[in-house]
């Protein structure tokens, strides 16, 4: 009981500072992890015998790309947001612009990589290309949020 | 909370690979976790949908775990805390880490009965993956916890 009280209590303690980057981080974990399942999906659907049928492999792959679309737009908003409210750090800063030309990027490029893979298997290499582009620009948007480069 | 706040630089290498792992094994548990659910709506492909979630267990969810876990170790190294600093945040990663071990130890053994099962053409091995799905959906829960502990860092 006391341990709720406390869980609670500390539940309580927390700013909106602390808010906004969680839901920030939260969303950034749903983007990745769903292209992270995804890149499982294209390696479970590859050869002649995939392991997925038409139907079952479809149903994952969009589940997983509205995860995705969902993550990089809270991602985005708790960003801006969390940029605004803190002093240290202006949208305008280096790092955030380049973050932001990235997400715009990764955008198209899975909007693309969905379009493709929906087209059927002749869509499947464009698919992996846009996915690939989609893919590195996350992982480099990672990287400028743990470094901030000029902060 | 102000030690945490400052960071030196080389923290950032170690951080990053504790991030990205964290976000791979989150990544490839909800995988495990959608093909799991998927197989339970469509009795036609379960038997597919549970070799995928099996290999994405053995293939995808051990890695992205070690890479997490090495990373956090490093990173709290570099990170040279005094040796009274013991903050919560800290606290609840060991343990959802720790007991996502076990948990993900279980899951792997019970993986590997099941893959062999489907291998063998037994329906027991859908019955595996369906409790190691629910077990990853568990640890997506207690993840969750722990990204916010890591993130707002409660005293």
């Amino acid at each position: 009981m006391q341990f709720v009280a406390n869980a609670v209590k500390d539940l309580l303690a927390v700013d909106l500072y602390d808010w906004l980057l969680f839901l920030h981080v939260l969303s950034a974990f749903f983007a990745v992890g769903a292209l992270a399942a995804l890149w499982g999906l294209i390696l479970g659907t590859r050869g002649a015998a995939p392991m997925l049928d038409q139907r079952s492999a479809m149903t994952y792959g969009r589940t997983a790309g509205i995860l995705v679309g969902v993550g990089m737009l809270g991602a985005i908003i708790f960003g801006v947001w969390l940029a605004i409210h803190e002093e240290a750090y202006q949208v305008w800063d280096g790092w955030i612009l380049a973050s932001l030309v990235l997400w715009a990027i990764g955008g198209w490029a899975g909007g693309q990589a969905g379009r493709a893979f929906e087209s059927g298997p002749g869509g499947r290499a464009a698919g992996i290309r846009f996915q690939t582009i989609n893919s590195v620009a996350v992982v480099i948007i990672l990287v400028l949020m743990i470094w901030k480069p000029g902060a | 909370m102000l030690i945490a706040a400052i960071r030196p630089d080389s923290v950032n290498f170690p951080l990053f690979l504790h991030v990205l792992g964290a976000m791979l094994l989150v990544g490839t548990l909800i995988g495990v976790a959608l093909a799991t659910v998927l197989g339970w709506r469509s009795q036609d492909n379960a038997q597919g949908l549970a070799r995928f979630s099996l290999k994405m267990l053995l293939l995808g969810v051990l890695p992205a775990y070690l890479l997490m876990r090495i990373g956090a170790q490093w990173t709290e190294s570099e990170q040279n805390y005094p040796d009274d600093f013991d903050p919560s945040w800290i606290g609840v990663g060991y343990i959802t880490a720790d007991a996502g071990a076990l948990l993900i130890l279980i899951s792997l053994i019970l993986g590997a009965f099941g893959l062999r099962k489907l291998r063998d053409g037994s329906s027991g091995g859908v019955r595996f993956a369906r409790i190691v799905g629910v077990i990853c959906i568990l640890l997506l829960a207690a993840y969750l916890v722990a990204i916010w502990a890591m993130t707002t860092k409660p005293t």
